[in-house]
Formats: C-alpha cells, structure tokens, sequence
C-alpha cells in the first residue's frame, strides 16, 4: 500500500462534544452503555477462553475453493463485482436464497425476497417500517440478545413471553394479547427463533407453530420468523418453519448465511408480503443502498459449485461433536442444582443456575479465571430477569477449550455454592431457602425456565 | 503543560475509566495542553520515568482508586490530580470510609462488616439473628471494596441475606451489611472544598465534613440520603467518573462550569501547594 502520511483531525474542543450531544436524537438515550456491557468489553482479552460469542466455525473452509471462486469472479465479473447492485439484491442471489429455503421446504415468491446486509439488517429493517415509538413488540423470554437494542432504539415496548422446552409458551402470548386488547392496542409484530433458539436453544413444538400460525391469521397479527439456524440439525425430525406453516401472509421470515456460510460476508434476507415489501426496500434504499456486490457474487459462485449442501453436513458434524463436548462437560463440572438445555442444533445452551447466583456477578468472577460467558440479563429487556441463567457458546471454540472454560466456570460455581452452604448451613434464627428440591425452586422462580436436567429425558 | 492522562487498566470498571479519559484528554487539549495517555500495567513506573509528565491526571476507575497508583506517583514526585493517597485509600475502602466518618461525628447508616472467613470458620451465619433486630429490613450488603454498584445488593428479608453475600463476596472478601435508609438519593460534588451547584445547606454541610473527614482534595464525589433524621453519608468517590453522564461534570455544568473549565480547575487544584 502507498504510505500515506496519518492526518490526525484537530482535537475536537469540550464545546464539540457537548454541541453533538444536545443534537442527539431522544433515542440515543436507551442506547446507553451499561456496567454489564462493560464486562462484556472484558471479555475480548485475547488470553480469555469466551463461551461468550456467537461466531459460526469458519476455520474448515476450503481455501483452495475460496481462492478459485474469488478468482473466477476476478477474471469474468471485475466490473460488475465492484458496481452498485440493486437494492433487492441480485436476481442470482435470490435464486441461492430460494435453495436455501427451499431445504426446509419454503417456497416463497422471488419476488418477496430482498436481500440484506446480515439478518440483523434485515431485523433493523423490519422494525424500522413497523414501528413507531411506543409501539408494542412481542417477543421470547429469553430473546436474542441483538435484537434488544434493534426494538430499543425504535423506542418500542417490548413485552416478553416466558419460553420453555417448546418454545414460545402461546397461553401466556394469549393472556398478553387479551389484556392489550382490553387497553385498545396491539403488538405491531412478535418475533420469535423458533428452531435452536438463541439463547435458549430450544425450538417451538409443531403444535405451538400451528397455534401461532393460526393466532396471527386469526388476528391479521405479523409474526417475524428469525431462522439463521434451521438448517444446523443434529439430531430429532425437522419441523416445519412458521414460514411454510402460513405460506407468507401473516410471517415475515428473516434468513442469513452468517451460520451456514460466513458471516463475514454478511448477507442475509427478509420475505416479506408485497406491501410490506414495499416499505422494506425504500428503507433499506435509505439505509445503504444494496448489499455487497462482492459477496454476492461470490455466493453465485458457491452456490454454482452445488458443494453448500455437504458444507453445511460438514458443520453439522463440528457442532454436534461440540455440542456434546460441552454437554458432557456441564454434566462433569456443573452443580447437581443447575439446569441445561440440549439443543437438537444451533450453537448455544442455556443453562440456569440455584437462583441465589447472579450470573452477572458470577461473569465479574470468572473473568478473574480468564473464562467469559453471557449472563442471562443481557437476553431481556427488563434486565432484572434472567440474573440466574447464562448462554454457553460451543460453535466457535475447540473441544480443549470447551472442557477448560466449562471447568473453570464449574469451579467459580462451586465456590459460590459453598459459600452459599456456609452462609445458611447451621443457623436456626434464618429459616432455610427451598434448597435441596430443585423442583419445588424451580417452580417457584418466574425467571427460571422450567427445563429438564440433561439426561432425565423428555416427555 | 505535558499531562499524563491515566486511564483503562484491567478494572471490571475499564469502561467507564476510558470514556471519562477520552473527555478529559479533549478537555486538556483545548486547554493547550498535551495530553498523553497512559494505561497501567508492569511498565508504568518505566514508562512515567521515560515521559516525566508535569502532572499526571488519574483517570483510573475500579483499582485507581484505592491510592495505590498515587502511592507510586508519590514515590516518582509526580504531582497528581484528586485526592491524595491516604483519602483514596480510606474512600474505597468502604468499611474504613465508615469508621473514619464515625469518629468524626459525620452522619452515616449504622452497619456491620465481616468477612468471609468470619462466616466460613467462626459460624458468623449463627450471629445474623441478631443483626435484624439491630439493623432491620430491607438491609443493603455490599463488598467493602468496589466501584459502580457492582455487587451491592438490598436484601428485603432473611431469605435474600445469603444470596446478597454471595455476590458481594464476588468483589471482595469483606462486606458490610448496612441499615437500609430510606429518603432521596443525593449526589454532591466538590470541587477544591467547595460544593458544587445549589445544594440544600444541610446537605452540603454534611458532605463538606465527610471531604475532610476522610482526608480528600482537588475532587470527590459525595452519595448521601436525604432521611428523616437529616442527610447521611452513604460514600464517597474520589475517582468520580468524569464521563458524558457522570454527576461530578454535571454537578459543575448546573453550578455554570463547563467541562473545559472544570478540568483547568482540577489541574490548578492538583498543582497548588495546599492541594485544598
């Protein structure tokens, strides 16, 4: 590269700074960094094993392969590759979408696809033409933590449906929904991840999809189906996506490549019913024109070398070794009190601890053993929920690192347990907590998801 | 002047000391000054040799306030901004904090503190009984030690003490279990003796004596209750975050000084003999 000599802006004056903020938008305001956040800063040390991310495995691409695709696009589409595109995306890319959805048996209308830049474009977008401030957003307890600050700063009111091992429990939905409509309003849309849920990594039964399907139509209600891990199954029947079930009146599906292919590409899409459709594309017109002409011819190339099938078996393999590498650790290293999901794909388990750790403090003690997780706060809006359950990442880390930062993270529990124990064990002015009957515990705290402890089975 | 601006470290409160830094190193600029940053970490001591910075303005939060890092700064006759040494070490130490402004008459919530080998080897947890009747609930618990509000918690019965104490003990191997009382919040600040903006005179007046009970100078900043009983002295800061949503600036800005102006004021203060 040219040397090009640094220019350093002059320094910006106090006066500057103080000038930007009183242009600041009201909705800056609940973008504000919190004491979590700044743990979650912590977290990046390059010598802290994090179960914190949620990065898919890109190490087993093949590198030949990437070095010829990128080639090929070099030699016949230099000009087109580094053009503008349209902002639906190209024709081409669309049709790879089309493969992708149709693996899980979707067959939505070209021209309902827009393509994104990443799925959390797609969320942004979604959001950004639905939501005015105040506006109500339905979504699961616990959700994904990206889309927190998306529903935020479009200042909606974000209510939260308590999940479990079927997902997204639809009774509570319906109280929700009954006591809206007694105060005249109504969700502008509920999102949820049915399969292999982040962070919980359970997935919606096929009743309740039908139950929910089935409530969106009866009510003319949107549903926004975030799918980036349907196709990373381990184990278990696939089931049909929201998407198919409704045929694409009442869903918007939100799709990616980030867990399939890369993320770094950061290409997603939305479906979406014609008028929907419409607002969606002058948004995203406004937002950044078109997706990377670059990546997406060189997803064409990948998808016309008809190889993404067996790159995606490739990955399921890595991630249900991982998977139960981690499994099989939780079970070695974690308290008999603590509870796991067993997700049947995806990369994340969700596990819930005694409810007297709070998993944020638990995280300021781990990253003293250099070990990092997400603390179940960060996946609710009201962030006094969740302090006792934490997201366990086991795509983007080896086996070895696994097994250590899973250790390490029992160790910091079991401290705590046993000075728990020390601090109720032997008095009698102190009347003793439900410890002990962790079905009794588990009943009585709201927040704790009522799953099965792994290996007990599942009715 | 060459100013050495001491921030980051590997505190769990990192965050907040860099965004407070990056004001401060705008603010020092505009004040004609060079401003130079400086993380901690083993080649500290070397590196204030090798730069010699006129002063150096501590922007560390969570492990810079303890008066450790001023301890060094003293060794280095490196002048520093904040109170010194001796206070910073007494502000964040919050059970010592509470003793010192016992012994000088300045209101502050009756506590108990213990540490973790009090519970895990003398049976402490048998005592518990006996701190209800004498502090009641709710009850706060926090780690003697630590910034923000990590690990405080309030305990609104027996059921939650234990739960509190487990992650109070996260932060630090004592904690203190603190009359919970009820009334206003109340931030001060104080900026060379003085109280910043219009503060009730009670109020002031009982945060003026907690500043010289525990030995403060340059800045501090004061969290008290307004109760029934009159104002009293929750703790105080002395490495008060100086960032866009900091009490200490926002404090100065209402009593009409500017950030700029503030930070000429902290050094001034820094550098005068007294240090008031």
């Amino acid at each position: 590269m040219e040397e090009t000599p640094h220019r350093r802006r002059a320094p910006t004056s106090t006066r500057d700074v103080e000038r930007y903020a009183g242009l600041f938008a009201a909705r800056t305001g609940v973008m504000r960094s919190s004491a979590m956040r700044d743990l979650m800063a912590i977290t990046a040390r390059p010598e802290v094993i994090s179960l914190a991310g949620g990065l898919p495995d890109t190490s087993t691409f093949p590198a030949g392969a990437f070095a010829a695709q990128m080639t090929r696009i070099a030699q016949e589409s230099t000009a087109e590759a580094l053009q503008y595109g349209p902002t639906e995306g190209f024709a081409e890319t669309v049709d790879c979408i089309l493969e992708v959805m149709g693996a899980e048996g979707m067959l939505p209308d070209p021209d309902d696809v827009i393509v994104t830049t990443g799925g959390q474009q797609a969320i942004d977008l979604i959001a950004k033409t639905l939501v005015d401030p105040g506006d109500v957003v339905i979504c699961e307890a616990p959700t994904y933590p990206g889309a927190v600050p998306v529903f935020c700063s479009y200042q909606a009111e974000t209510i939260q449906i308590d999940c479990d091992q079927d997902g997204m429990k639809i009774d509570e939905l319906e109280t929700v929904l009954a006591r809206l409509d007694g105060e005249g309003r109504g969700p502008k849309f509920i999102y949820s991840v049915p399969s292999f849920q982040n962070p919980a990594g359970v997935t919606m039964s096929l009743e309740r999809r039908r139950r929910l399907v089935e409530l969106a139509r009866r009510r003319e209600l949107l549903v926004v189906e975030d799918n980036p891990y349907g196709l990373l199954r381990f184990g278990g029947e696939p089931l049909p996506p929201l998407y198919q079930l409704d045929g694409g009146d009442f869903v918007i599906y939100v799709g990616t490549l980030s867990k399939i292919l890369s993320p770094g590409i950061r290409l997603g899409w939305a479906v979406a019913p014609p008028p929907v459709m419409e607002k969606i594309v002058l948004g995203k017109q406004a937002s950044d024109l078109c997706s990377s002409t670059l990546t997406q011819h060189f997803v064409r190339e990948y998808f016309g070398e008809g190889r993404w099938r067996e790159y995606i078996a490739e990955l399921v393999e890595i991630y249900r070794g991982r998977r139960d590498t981690m499994l099989e650790a939780l079970g070695d290293h974690f308290p008999a009190q603590a509870t796991w999901t067993e997700p049947e794909g995806g990369l994340f388990i969700w596990a819930t601890l005694p409810e007297y750790i709070d998993t944020g403090d638990l995280l300021a003690r781990a990253l003293r053993e250099d070990v990092a997780f997400v603390p179940g706060q960060a996946a609710y809006v009201d962030e006094s929920r969740g302090r006792s359950s934490m997201r366990l990442n086991f795509s983007g880390v080896s086996d070895g690192e696994i097994r250590e930062g899973v250790r390490r993270i029992g160790k910091a529990i079991a401290e705590q347990i046993e000075l728990y124990g020390a601090l109720t064990g032997e008095q009698e002015a102190v009347p003793e907590p439900a410890r002990g009957d962790t079905a009794a515990e588990e009943e009585d705290a709201a927040d704790v998801l009522p799953f099965r402890k792994a290996g007990e089975g599942s009715a | 002047m060459r100013i050495a601006v001491l921030k980051g470290g590997d505190s769990l409160e990192r965050g907040v000391s860099l965004r407070s830094a990056a004001r401060i190193e705008l603010a020092l600029t505009g004040l004609g000054h060079e401003a130079v940053p400086v993380e901690p970490g083993p080649a500290l001591v070397g590196r204030l040799r090798e730069d010699r910075p006129d002063l150096a303005f501590v922007a560390l939060r969570g492990g810079g306030e303890d008066g450790t890092v001023q301890e060094l700064l003293e060794i280095l006759e490196i002048p520093y901004t904040g109170p010194p040494a001796a206070a910073c070490a007494r502000c964040a130490d919050r059970i010592l904090a509470k003793h010192e402004l016992r012994a000088a008459g300045v209101a502050t919530p009756d506590w108990f503190a213990l540490g973790e080998a009090a519970f895990r080897e003398l049976g402490a947890a048998d005592a518990l009984g006996e701190l209800e009747q004498r502090l009641g609930f709710p009850l706060m618990v926090k780690p003697s030690h630590g910034g923000s509000s990590l690990g405080v918690g309030l305990a609104s019965s027996w059921f939650e003490v234990p739960a509190a104490l487990v992650s109070a003990f996260v932060y630090d191997e004592r904690v203190l279990l603190e009359r919970f009382v009820a009334g206003a919040e109340l931030t001060v600040g104080l900026l060379g003796g003085e109280v910043l903006g219009t503060v009730e005179q009670g109020v002031a007046e009982v945060a003026s004596a907690a500043y010289e009970a525990l030995g403060c100078a340059g800045f501090a900043q004061i969290a008290l209750i307004a109760s029934g009983d009159g104002p009293q002295t929750i703790e105080l800061d002395p490495a008060p975050d100086l960032g866009e949503s900091g009490a200490l600036p926002r404090a100065a800005a209402a009593a009409g000084i500017g950030f700029e102006q503030l930070i000429g004021r902290i050094v001034e203060l820094a550098l005068s003999p007294a240090g008031a």
